[in-house]
């Protein structure tokens, strides 16, 4: 199953502001690897070749903190109180 | 001179809050549990199993009306190559006695069981709130600030159970930033299955009864990666956890990780006809001993998977939480005796911590983490030869025993080396004494 699928059977009550961002959005363009792109569970962060910039899915975001601890330049907070991933079993 | 809103404020209810929350109202202690979810349990996430003892000490029988789904009564670890699987295990009557050892269990709804509980204890549960940052007055920690309007509450002590993304232990340079190594990714299903189909799939007789495998060897190559197969009454838990910095390594999403588990001609059949009801993913402190942060300090201490107690080998940590819950509160009610809330007095928390399994067992194995980052081929050659040695010991080949003997003892010469095979048994056994 692709993360696509898997992510609609997770209950979500979604913010309109993002709890995610990019400190210095010139070091996405050199990093070597970009982590975030292929380590998220929740496939969040993909990289826009046309706009040469990082795109953050934000409200697919299940709150794991995996990305922050991968890279510093994420700036990853918790989402406003109540709002976010909303699990049935966990 | 401020009034306190509280006795104390718990950040995070979890495991270890709730616990911590529990004993002090039961004391009569004015207390605050502050959650960001919507209610307990609704961002809590582990593998699902629950040892029972910590709890039992706090709730006594409480298994008989806690929203559980199986008593655990096999135990299993599966070592899996990529075609091959030697499991090793242990199904026990006395597994299946009360009060029960373990159980299976969905966080979201066991966790709002407890927190009914410590709110029928007289605890305050505030929901939907985030702690931004905290109070301080001079060095002492007197409140937090949180994301309501006007939302600043003060307290004698303020008690972080804010599980593994802690930043308030931070905030007081307790510890530095969480490294790659330090910590695992686990990634999970729930998936659906009739009772029966699991019960005859798994082999036990009825559909209270539980079995638990633990999954690692030479099919997760050279990472630091555990998978599990979990029953629930309807359902199985199946998922893996990694070191993070094995997936940065090697480039692998958790999720194509989880898929592949899922292929593998063992977990096939177990999980065939089945449908995904949940997918989530958690990240587990697995650094051990030395990863702990500094655990106190005036007017604050720090619990649970903030604290990273997790006992990795055990798959142990919402007992640990639990134990830490319980160590903390009763260090507030010495300490409020005396009225004194300094980093002296608290320091008793540590104290208590060392004394009891927690840290003791989190000690035994505090050179584990270190040793496998170097020696990770420790978790895949073994494994790996064993599995090899088992399958030519069955294959009846027309080769005699004896020639099959030589040639696993070649084997083991060739792959690892007689020298190599001494020197890691040494290390393993130096990083145990």
């Amino acid at each position: 199953m692709r993360i696509e699928d898997k992510l609609y059977l997770i209950g979500y009550n979604i913010d309109e502001e993002s709890h995610l961002g990019v400190s210095d959005p010139n070091e996405c363009k050199r990093c070597q690897g970009r982590p975030c792109t292929y380590i998220c569970p929740a496939g969040v962060y993909s990289y826009d070749d046309e706009e040469d910039k990082l795109s953050i899915n934000y409200d697919a975001c299940v709150e794991c903190g995996t990305c922050r601890i991968v890279c510093s330049y994420i700036t990853w907070r918790y989402p406003r109180g109540g709002f976010g991933v909303q699990y049935k079993f966990g | 001179m401020r009034k306190n809103d509280f006795d104390v404020i718990i950040v995070g209810a979890g495991p270890a809050g709730l616990a911590a929350g529990y004993v002090l109202a039961k004391e009569g202690i004015n207390v605050a549990i502050i959650e960001r979810g919507i209610f307990p349990g609704s961002k809590n996430v582990m593998g699902g199993i629950f040892y029972r003892s910590s709890l039992d000490d706090l709730i006594p029988d409480f298994y008989k009306e806690a929203p559980l789904e199986r008593h655990i009564v096999e135990q299993k670890i599966w070592l899996l190559s990529d075609d091959s699987m030697f499991s090793v295990g242990l199904k026990s009557e006395k597994y299946n006695a009360e009060p029960y050892n373990c159980f299976s269990v969905f966080r979201a709804k066991f966790d709002k069981w407890f927190a009914k509980k410590v709110l029928d204890a007289s605890a305050m549960i505030i929901n939907e709130t985030v702690v931004k940052e905290l109070i301080l007055d001079k060095e002492k920690v007197v409140g937090v600030r949180t994301d309501r309007p006007n939302g600043d509450l003060y307290s004698d002590v303020v008690i972080s159970a804010e599980g593994v993304n802690s930043f308030l232990p931070k905030y007081l340079g307790l510890r530095r930033e969480i490294n790659t190594n330090n910590v695992a990714l686990g990634v999970k299903e729930v998936i659906e299955l009739p009772d029966k189909v699991i019960n005859d799939r798994f082999g036990v007789s009825n559909s209270s009864e539980g079995v638990a495998i633990e999954i690692t060897g030479p099919y997760f190559k050279e990472m630091r990666a555990m998978g599990f197969v979990y029953t629930n009454r309807n359902s199985l838990s199946i998922g893996i956890g990694a070191v993070i910095e094995d997936l940065v390594r090697l480039k692998i999403n958790p999720n194509d990780l989880l898929e592949t588990l899922k292929g593998h001609p063992a977990i096939k059949p177990l999980i065939s006809g089945s449908e995904t009801k949940e997918y989530m993913a958690h990240m587990i402190p697995e650094g051990g001993y030395y990863s702990m942060p500094k655990l106190y300090y005036d007017g604050f201490m720090v619990v649970g998977d903030a604290a990273m107690l997790v006992n990795s080998i055990h798959r142990e940590g919402a007992n640990l939480a639990i134990e830490s819950g319980k160590f903390a509160a009763k260090t507030y009610i010495e300490a409020r005796k005396i009225g004194d809330f300094s980093q002296r007095t608290l320091s008793a928390y540590q104290k208590k911590l060392e004394e009891s399994f927690v840290l003791k067992d989190l000690k035994t194995y505090r050179n584990l983490p270190k040793l496998l980052e170097e020696k990770k081929y420790l978790i895949s050659k073994y494994p790996k030869f064993l599995i090899d040695a088992m399958y030519e010991i069955y294959n009846v080949d027309r080769v005699s025993k004896s020639d099959k003997i030589k040639l696993i003892l070649n084997k083991a010469k060739k792959e690892i080396g007689y020298f190599n095979i001494i020197k890691d048994i040494f290390s393993v056994w130096r990083n145990f004494k």
